[in-house]
């Protein structure tokens, strides 16, 4: 059964975090929320597994309080 | 308040070349008397080098400037003679943290590994390194370091270059066969061969300050995400020796240069970082940064070396260590091609190798620089969300980015000769020698890079047959001993392993059992005679 990996994968994090900046760089707010969407879209077909989504998202919403509790 | 006390004052002497009839030559003249221009002469000196180091000051500046100098810096400065002053007055540290808010999302160790003799880093104002070096520089008679001559003409020729000199007695010319330019960001010489300088500016402001404080904070670099005493911002604690703390404060595009560096503006701030009052400003300034570089460093008989060469981001000290690292890189070519020893085009590989340097450095500031200073709502929301996924995932923690601290380059060069075979261990081919401890026939103690030195040497494990003949050859086990078996775990040494290291101590071959045509071959590449090299 897979589940979700949170070990680093990327040999270089940084150049992928460029990427991700660089593909964003002059789009509006909108355009970049559509941006994303379309990105999850695709990212969560290429795993095409229901189980490690699920927890994909769980662990997204969990981040997603802290950031809000931690910003208070 | 950007007071510039004088620290260190030096005088102006008349040279005899100003009263020649015509033009003093000379084979190197170093332009800019900063950490690059002096371990560029000091090290073309050390090499029998005559060389001259103009400079259109007189003094070393207070303003601490540049602080932190990596182990292959160091590595550097004890090759040239400096490294023992900077380790006794620097700060030595390796851990640092990383916080969000009030809470510590990770901490960092530079150096796990023992059995090097340099430490990862130490923090030292950019005063004491330059004062170190000048009183290097006067201990070698063929240094001759002229204050207050200020470059104010360029002339290339064919085979040289002639300069123009102004001084407080007038001006004068000389003739170079080579001029390094290590002139600094603003370089007068970069201007006055009309080279472009480009890349990415950044916007936001940073305020840096050096207090003076006694505080209980441990040697450690500490880096603040959005912290509590400066909302939404970056903030850095660094020691520095003397009690000095500097302090580096994101302050956003927005910032009016001028108001911030108010003490009654910047007091406050760093009371409420510091949480008491009891401390002094030593120094104050903000900055913006660019991340550019020229397009080729070497045109004609004119080098560029450090700053005027290429400019980063404070983020991850790559500013001061990299220029050394020019300096290094260069110093030797020029001091071979100078001797006639090795072809001028020797010199195009110091482009072709610091060029690729200056290019690793240049991104890994920019993407420092992405993440510590987001641009817009999106790359701050990726950054945030970077930040609370790195509490509980490892992969996000990789991602935080504060600065990723300055590492030697390992150079994809011609004078290269590519590996035949497998190798591994910590000794990477075109990189830096990693240091090991050793001990003398005798059996005194002895570090593997101080037994190199400057020269082009060749390291040997014996397996029965002869070793090799060359110039310097240490044997392994003979010539020096590996008590601890530091040396084969990071060299992957086997009987019969033999490597080539170049003048500036990176590895330029290797083999498990070599013959002596192919050593003399790797050994003539190194010098840019073999090999598709320029």
């Amino acid at each position: 059964m897979t589940s979700l990996i949170i070990e680093s994968r990327f040999p270089d994090p940084d150049r992928a975090y460029r990427a991700l900046i660089e593909a964003h760089r002059g789009l509006s707010d909108e355009d970049s929320a559509a941006l994303n969407s379309a990105l999850v879209l695709i990212l969560a077909n290429h795993i095409g597994d229901q189980t490690v989504l699920q927890e994909a998202l769980a662990l997204a919403r969990q981040s997603l309080h802290q950031t809000q509790d931690g910003s208070v | 308040m950007n007071n510039r006390k004088t620290l260190f004052q030096f005088g102006y002497r008349r040279s005899a070349d100003q009263d020649r009839p015509s033009p003093a030559r000379h084979p190197v003249i170093v332009v800019g008397a900063g950490p690059v221009g002096l371990c560029t002469a000091i090290d073309l000196a050390q090499r029998g080098v005559s060389v001259v180091l103009l400079d259109d000051a007189d003094r070393i500046g207070e303003g601490s400037r540049g602080i932190c100098y990596a182990k292959r810096t160091l590595e550097i400065l004890d090759r040239l003679g400096t490294a023992r002053p900077c380790l006794e007055r620097g700060v030595t540290w390796k851990l640092g943290k990383v916080f969000q808010r009030d809470d510590q999302l990770y901490a960092f160790d530079l150096l796990p590994e023992d059995g090097h003799k340099m430490p990862a880093f130490i923090n030292l104002q950019q005063y004491y390194l330059e004062h170190a070096l000048v009183e290097r520089a006067a201990e070698l008679p063929d240094l001759d370091i002229r204050w207050r001559n200020k470059v104010t003409g360029l002339m290339r020729r064919n085979d040289g270059v002639t300069l123009t000199v102004d001084t407080p007695e007038g001006a004068y010319e000389l003739h170079a066969d080579w001029v390094v330019a290590a002139d600094g960001a603003r370089s007068a010489l970069r201007g006055m061969l009309g080279l472009d300088f480009r890349g990415e500016v950044f916007e936001d402001r940073f305020l840096i300050a050096d207090v003076k404080m006694k505080g209980d904070f441990p040697p450690e670099r500490w880096f603040w995400f959005d912290p509590p005493f400066h909302d939404g911002r970056s903030a850095l604690l660094h020691k520095q020796p003397d009690d000095v703390w500097r302090i580096d404060l994101q302050l956003g595009p927005d910032a009016d240069a001028k108001a911030e560096q108010a003490p009654e503006r910047v007091i406050p701030r760093l009371r409420q970082m510091l949480g008491h009052e009891d401390f002094t400003l030593e120094w104050v300034s903000v900055y913006t940064f660019q991340c550019r570089r020229l397009e080729r460093f070497v045109h004609g008989r004119v080098v560029f070396a450090g700053d005027a060469a290429h400019q980063v981001s404070p983020f991850g000290a790559r500013g001061a260590n990299s220029g050394i690292q020019d300096a290094e890189n260069l110093a030797w070519k020029l001091a071979l091609v100078v001797r006639g020893e090795a072809p001028a085009r020797l010199i195009d590989t110091y482009d072709i190798e610091r060029s690729a340097a200056a290019d690793e450095n240049i991104g890994h500031s920019t993407r420092s620089t992405d993440f510590i200073a987001p641009r817009s709502a999106q790359e701050r929301r990726f950054r945030d969300a970077t930040l609370a996924l790195a509490r509980h995932t490892p992969f996000a923690k990789r991602m935080v980015n504060s600065g990723r601290l300055s590492l030697p380059s390992t150079y994809e060069s011609p004078l290269s000769t590519p590996d035949r075979e497998a190798w591994s261990g910590s000794a990477r081919l075109g990189a830096p020698l990693p240091d090991a401890p050793m001990r003398t026939r005798g059996g005194q103690p002895v570090w593997l890079l101080d037994t190199l030195g400057s020269e082009e040497t060749i390291i040997h494990v014996p397996d029965g047959a002869p070793p090799p003949a060359g110039k310097r050859v240490l044997v392994i086990g003979d010539d020096l001993i590996d008590p601890e078996g530091h040396f084969a775990r990071r060299f992957d040494a086997t009987p019969g392993s033999t490597y080539l290291v170049r003048p500036d101590q990176h590895l330029a071959a290797r083999w498990r059992h070599a013959a002596p045509a192919q050593i003399e071959r790797a050994s003539r590449r190194l010098r840019g005679f073999e090999g598709d090299c320029a």
